[in-house]
C-alpha cells in the first residue's frame, strides 16, 4: 500500500483525535474554573479530612495484604482472557481439537483457583 | 476498519471524521447530562419525593446549575497531598470513559446481510467514530485504565478516607473485571471477530447474543458491570457511612465535577457496551422500501436509543431497590460464584460451537458437556469444602478471644 499510515495507525486515528478532545476539554474546564473561582486561603483548609476531627498519625498508612492476593488472582484470569479471546474468534479452524485443548487450559486455571480456595485465600476476614 | 479510511485521506476524509468525533463528543456530554437529571428524577419517583423541578421544565438544567456552581467553588487541595498525581487523577479518570464510545456503533442498517456502511457526503463510513479490528479489546482496556484514576485518586489525596476508598475500588474492579472478560469471551465464541462493528453484524435477524449464549452470560455481564461501575449495590468504594465520599473525599470544585462526569458517563457508555454485545446494537427490522436515511439512520438510532434507555432505567432501579454489599460478600459473590459460573457457562458453550460446526447435534453436545461441567464442579466443591472443614476445626476456640485471633 502506498498510503503512509499503517492500517494500525488509520484504525485508532480518530481514538487519537477523540482522546486529544477529551484531555482538552479537561484541561479547559479546570481553566476556565481557575479563571473564576476565589482563593481565601486559610490553613485549617488544607488539613485532611477526618469527620472534623484533626488528622492523627501517618495519612499512607498500611492496608490489609488481602487486597493484593486478589489482585495477582486476577493477574491469573487476565491472562486467561488474553489466550481465550484470540482462540474464541477462531474456534471454527480448531474444531473439535480445539475444544479439548481449551478445556484442558481452563481446568488447569480453575485448578489454581480451586487451589486459592481450599487455601482460604478467598477468605475474607 | 472503518472504510473511510482505507483509500487515500484527504482534506474530505479528515473533515468527516472530526464532524463525526464532534457529533459523538457532544451528544456524550448532552446525554450524560441527561442521565443524571434522568438518575435523580427516576430515583425520586421511586421514593415517592418530587426530585430536581425548579431548573428548566421539569428540572432538566439542574444538571448544567450544579455544573455552574462548581465552577465557583474554591479548589482545595489537601497539603499532605502528592500535587502532581492529585492533579493528573480526574484526567486519567474521564479521559477514558470518554474513548469508550468511539467504538460503539449507534447507527446504520444491519438487516438482510448489509454491514452498516453509511453514506455520508458521498464517502463510505460506519456510524461509529473508529472501527479498530481489536474493539473490545479496547473496551476493556480502558475499562482497566479507569482503575487507575480512582485509585491514584485515593492514594494521592493523603488522607485516609480516600486511600482505603482507593484501595476497596480497585480490589472490586479487578476482581469483576475477570468475570467481565469471562462473559465477553462467549460473546466473540459466536461473533468470531473483535471488531464492535462485527460483533453488531454477526448478531442481524434477531440472533442476538443475549439467547444465543442462553442468559447466563448476559446476567453475569450485567452483575459485573455494575460492579466495574462501582454503582450501588457495589458501591462499596464510596459507602457514605463508612468511607464519607470514598475516593474523591478531598477533590472539591470542578475536580470532584469531573470524578462525578466520569461516573455517570460510565454508566451511558457501559449501557452501551451491553446493548452492542449482547441486544444487537442498532439492528432491528428495517423495512426494505423506507427511504435510504430512514433504513440508515433514523430506525437504527432509535433501536439503539430506545434499548440504552432500557438499561440506564435498570441501573437508576437497581439503585433504588437494592441495599448495598458487605465486603466479604461482594469478593464472594464475584471469585466463588459469577467467575466459576461463567467459565463452566463459557465451556458449556463451546461445545455447543464446536458440534454446530462440525454437523453434530448441538443439544446432545451441550447435555454432554453441561453434564461434565456439573460433575467436575462437584468434585471441586466437595474438595473445597473438605478443605473449609479442615481449616474451621484446626481454629482453637481459646485463639479467638487473644490476640492470635
Amino acid at each position: 500500500m502506498s498510503n503512509p499510515l499503517s492500517a494500525f495507525l488509520r484504525d485508532y486515528l480518530t481514538v487519537g483525535i477523540f482522546a486529544s478532545l477529551a484531555f482538552v476539554l479537561v484541561g479547559l474546564l479546570l481553566f476556565i474554573s481557575w479563571l473564576v473561582r476565589p482563593d481565601r486561603r486559610q490553613a485549617q483548609k488544607y488539613i485532611a479530612y477526618e469527620s472534623g476531627v484533626d488528622p492523627v498519625g501517618d495519612m499512607w498508612s498500611q492496608s490489609q495484604v488481602r487486597y493484593y492476593i486478589f489482585a495477582l488472582l486476577f493477574v491469573m484470569f487476565d491472562v486467561e482472557a488474553v489466550f481465550i479471546f484470540p482462540w474464541a474468534t477462531q474456534l471454527e479452524v480448531f474444531g473439535f481439537f480445539g475444544l479439548i485443548e481449551m478445556t484442558i487450559f481452563i481446568v488447569i486455571l480453575l485448578l489454581g483457583l480451586v487451589y486459592a480456595w481450599r487455601k482460604g485465600v478467598l477468605r475474607w476476614v | 476498519m472503518d472504510p473511510l479510511l482505507s483509500g487515500g485521506i484527504g482534506l474530505s476524509e479528515i473533515l468527516i471524521v472530526l464532524l463525526k468525533v464532534v457529533v459523538a463528543f457532544a451528544g456524550l456530554m448532552v446525554g450524560v447530562m441527561a442521565m443524571v437529571w434522568f438518575e435523580r428524577k427516576l430515583v425520586a419517583d421511586m421514593q415517592n419525593r418530587i426530585g430536581p423541578n425548579r431548573a428548566g421544565p421539569f428540572g432538566i438544567l439542574q444538571t448544567l446549575a450544579d455544573g455552574i456552581k462548581l465552577f465557583f467553588k474554591e479548589d482545595l487541595q489537601p497539603e499532605r497531598s502528592d500535587p502532581f498525581v492529585f492533579k493528573l487523577a480526574p484526567y486519567l479518570a474521564l479521559v477514558p470513559a470518554f474513548l469508550v464510545f468511539t467504538v460503539i456503533p449507534i447507527a446504520g442498517n444491519f438487516s438482510d446481510g448489509q454491514d452498516g456502511v453509511v453514506t455520508l457526503f458521498g464517502h463510505e463510513t460506519l456510524m461509529q467514530v473508529a472501527d479498530p479490528q481489536m474493539g473490545i479489546l479496547f473496551v476493556l482496556a480502558m475499562s482497566s485504565v479507569a482503575v487507575y484514576g480512582v485509585m491514584l485518586a485515593g492514594w494521592s489525596s493523603g488522607s485516609k478516607y480516600p486511600l482505603l476508598g482507593s484501595v476497596r475500588a480497585s480490589a472490586q474492579m479487578v476482581s469483576y473485571e475477570a468475570a467481565l472478560g469471562l462473559s465477553v469471551a462467549t460473546v466473540l465464541l459466536f461473533a468470531g471477530t473483535l471488531s464492535t462493528n462485527g460483533i453488531v453484524a454477526s448478531q442481524a435477524g434477531w440472533r442476538w447474543n443475549i439467547w444465543m449464549t442462553l442468559l447466563v452470560p448476559f446476567v453475569v455481564f450485567v452483575i459485573a458491570a455494575t460492579a466495574e461501575l462501582n454503582r450501588p449495590p457495589f458501591d462499596l468504594v464510596e459507602a457514605e457511612q463508612e468511607l464519607v465520599g470514598g475516593f474523591h473525599t478531598e477533590y472539591s470544585s470542578i475536580r470532584f465535577a469531573l470524578f462525578f462526569l466520569a461516573e455517570f458517563m460510565n454508566t451511558v457508555t457501559m449501557s452501551a457496551v451491553i446493548v452492542t454485545l449482547f441486544l444487537g446494537g442498532p439492528s432491528g427490522p428495517i423495512p426494505s422500501g423506507a427511504p435510504g436515511w430512514v433504513q440508515d439512520f433514523l430506525l437504527p438510532l432509535i433501536y439503539f436509543f430506545a434499548k440504552l434507555l432500557v438499561f440506564l432505567f435498570v441501573f437508576v432501579w437497581f439503585r433504588a431497590t437494592l441495599p448495598r454489599f458487605r465486603y466479604d460478600q461482594l469478593m464472594d459473590l464475584g471469585w466463588k460464584f459469577l467467575i466459576p459460573l461463567a467459565l463452566g457457562w463459557f465451556l458449556i458453550l463451546t461445545a455447543i460451537k464446536v458440534a454446530r460446526d462440525q454437523g453434530w447435534n448441538p443439544v446432545v453436545a451441550g447435555a454432554v458437556a453441561a453434564l461434565a461441567v456439573v460433575v467436575g464442579g462437584l468434585l471441586l466443591r466437595s474438595s473445597i469444602r473438605a478443605a473449609e472443614d479442615k481449616d474451621f476445626d484446626a481454629v482453637d476456640p481459646a485463639d479467638l478471644d487473644g490476640a492470635g485471633a
